[in-house]
């Protein structure tokens, strides 16, 4: 009897345990710890993901805390004022000159500079460190020392001479955008010198001393080694310096004055903040951050068949 | 920056004099495109530290190695200008929230991703690594929607901590590190009678110190460089972070004062300097390997 009655109660617990172990885990604690960041994921990232994509499709405009207005479903409505419109189509051209600059001369200055780094060893800390002070440091200060650089009366100007280029540099539409381009080359370099430094410890050491018996020079093992042993990092370079491009908004904002000369170097995000905070328009704004999303997320694709092609 | 050339040496003969040395002893003429590369590098932050010296801008080659002349005036007109002393608690408060949140929050979810099995871990990793590839300036419609327009954050430290409030970066360096631990180590733990909480505060903690500090330095140059989200959540100056405060002098207040480039130079050395400092001072735990595979996933 009493052995009965004991497995009983035994067995209920454990039964409830397996039931809690099938729906929570084994150690459900797991939750309660990753409990914060799953709701901070899911408050201020999945959340906010849905509603730009719910108010590019609505009539939406900002109100009162706690004010009940009525918000109409208008289709592609927003998504055919955007794409019609000329300024968001340059912004759009705008990202692009400046990821054809950018995107390249990232790849090929980072790798060379970390071969490099990667094969002294005096001041190596020293080196490293300068090439990512940029990088840590905050764009709006940068920003303040190239525009000293770049002004009209700047030393790069004194520098050239009668070889400054008429108009200046932040002022001329065709030279606006190239000079951001440069600027975030410079900025972020530091951080992808250090993705391929780690990349390089992974290739074999061994490849390098073969190639140097039959008689490879330095630039022949790098393009043959080198290059191609740290290809999946280039891929994820690429992917991370075209979401920097696409994200730009303090250089336009800042150092051509908010995007000039005449709307040469303005950028998406600084459309999206001028026609959804500025003009109150969050609307068409969300709709052109939905399209910039896609159009990244189509180049990344684009980017990986290309790079991991054999 | 004198600091980190001294203590140079030491930090880097360990561990790249082996291999380096035996593979090429020539190593001079990349060393010398280094150098002058680091020169192209560091030359604008010397240049700021200069113009924010001078009286009158002079912007011809010699301006930048002046013999004499130099002054403190131009902080004194920036910080008459803008409250420089606010700006900098409020960019402390900013950045402060952020790590603290990041290190008690991160910590916590760094460690049930590498050591616990519940569910949803592995949507949870997956979501992880998600946020680190779609960019936070494509959302600050709808965020900006949230805070400001719903709950009515505007002009608080917390609508400026939230969207940044947990830097997923640092929770994936927190889970690789304690994942690297061996797993002997907590079941002699639990073994001898331990609750997680104190595997973790007791154990775990401990032995991932470095990782600590390598996701502190992670998580300060996000929102103490930040510009857009501050400048969209407030409006009130005394409420504005540096960045903002700057960003603002540059483009509203600048043409008034006497000497505008040094007024904005002086105030560009003074958003500079920590984050320099820090690195400068911290360089040797912020390496390839750590960021490498905070980003890589």
């Amino acid at each position: 009897m009493t052995t009965d009655l004991e497995t009983a109660d035994a067995a209920r617990p454990s039964s409830l345990r397996s039931r809690l172990t099938a729906l929570l885990g084994r150690q459900p604690l797991g939750l309660l710890f990753a409990g914060p960041y799953m709701v901070f994921l899911a408050a201020l990232f999945a959340y906010p993901l849905g509603l730009a994509v719910w108010i590019s499709f609505h009539r939406y405009f900002f109100a009162a805390p706690g004010a009940q207005v009525d918000r109409p479903f208008v289709g592609f409505n927003n998504y055919k004022t955007v794409l019609s419109d000329p300024a968001v189509r340059k912004s759009f051209l705008n990202v692009g000159e400046f990821l054809v600059i950018n995107v390249p001369l990232t790849v090929v200055l980072a790798l060379v500079l970390a071969t490099a780094l990667n094969s002294v060893v005096r001041l190596r800390s020293f080196l490293r460190t300068s090439y990512y002070i940029p990088y840590v440091t905050a764009s709006v200060a940068l920003v303040a020392v190239w525009l000293f650089l770049f002004s009209q009366d700047g030393m790069v100007n004194h520098l050239l001479g009668p070889a400054a280029p008429k108009p200046s540099w932040l002022v001329n539409s065709g030279l606006a955008m190239p000079v951001i381009a440069l600027f975030v080359t410079w900025k972020q370099l530091g951080f992808f010198i250090l993705l391929y430094l780690a990349a390089l410890q992974g290739v074999s050491k061994e490849l390098y001393e073969a190639a140097s018996i039959d008689g490879a020079g330095r630039v022949r093992s790098f393009l043959s080694i080198t290059v191609p042993g740290v290809r999946p990092v280039t891929t994820l370079v690429v992917i991370l310096a075209t979401i920097t491009g696409a994200n730009l908004f303090t250089e336009p904002y800042l150092l051509t004055n908010g995007g000039g000369p005449d709307g040469a170097s303005t950028s998406p995000v600084f459309v999206m903040y001028q026609k959804g905070i500025e003009q109150g328009n969050p609307d068409v704004a969300a709709a052109i951050g939905v399209i910039l999303v896609v159009v990244v997320l189509l180049i990344s694709l684009i980017y990986r068949r290309v790079l991991e092609r054999d | 920056m004198a600091a980190t050339e001294t203590r140079t040496p030491p930090v880097a003969a360990p561990d790249a004099g082996k291999p380096a040395a035996r593979r090429k002893p020539r190593s001079w003429p990349s060393l010398l495109v280094l150098l002058l590369g680091a020169l192209v590098f560091l030359f604008p932050f010397y240049y700021m530290v200069v113009g924010s010296l001078q009286a009158k801008p002079d912007t011809s080659l010699g301006g930048a190695f002046p013999t004499g002349g130099l002054t403190l005036h131009n902080y004194g007109e920036i910080n008459g200008r803008v409250n420089l002393g606010k700006s900098l608690v409020n960019s402390g408060i900013f950045t402060g929230g952020v790590i603290l949140a990041t290190v008690v929050f991160g910590v916590l979810a760094g460690y049930a991703l590498a050591r616990l099995q519940f569910r949803g871990r592995g949507t949870l990793f997956a979501a992880m690594l998600l946020v680190q590839i779609v960019p936070f300036q494509l959302l600050i419609i709808p965020i900006y929607v949230m805070i400001v327009r719903s709950y009515g954050l505007a002009d608080t430290y917390l609508g400026m901590i939230l969207p940044f409030a947990i830097n997923s970066t640092a929770v994936f360096i927190f889970r690789q590190f304690f994942l690297q631990l061996p797993e002997e180590l907590f079941s002699a733990a639990r073994l001898d009678g331990a609750g997680e909480f104190r595997v973790l505060w007791s154990v775990a903690l401990p032995l991932v110190r470095p990782a600590l500090l390598t996701a502190v330095l992670l998580t300060f140059i996000g929102p103490w460089n930040e510009f857009l989200w501050p400048f969209l959540v407030t409006k009130q100056t005394d409420m504005q972070p540096l960045a903002v405060t700057l960003a603002n002098y540059i483009s509203n207040i600048a043409g008034r004062a006497s000497n505008p480039f040094g007024a904005i130079l002086a105030g560009a050395v003074v958003l500079a300097a920590p984050a320099v400092a820090l690195f400068a001072v911290f360089q040797k735990h912020f390496i390839a390997s750590d960021l490498g595979s905070g980003l890589k996933g």
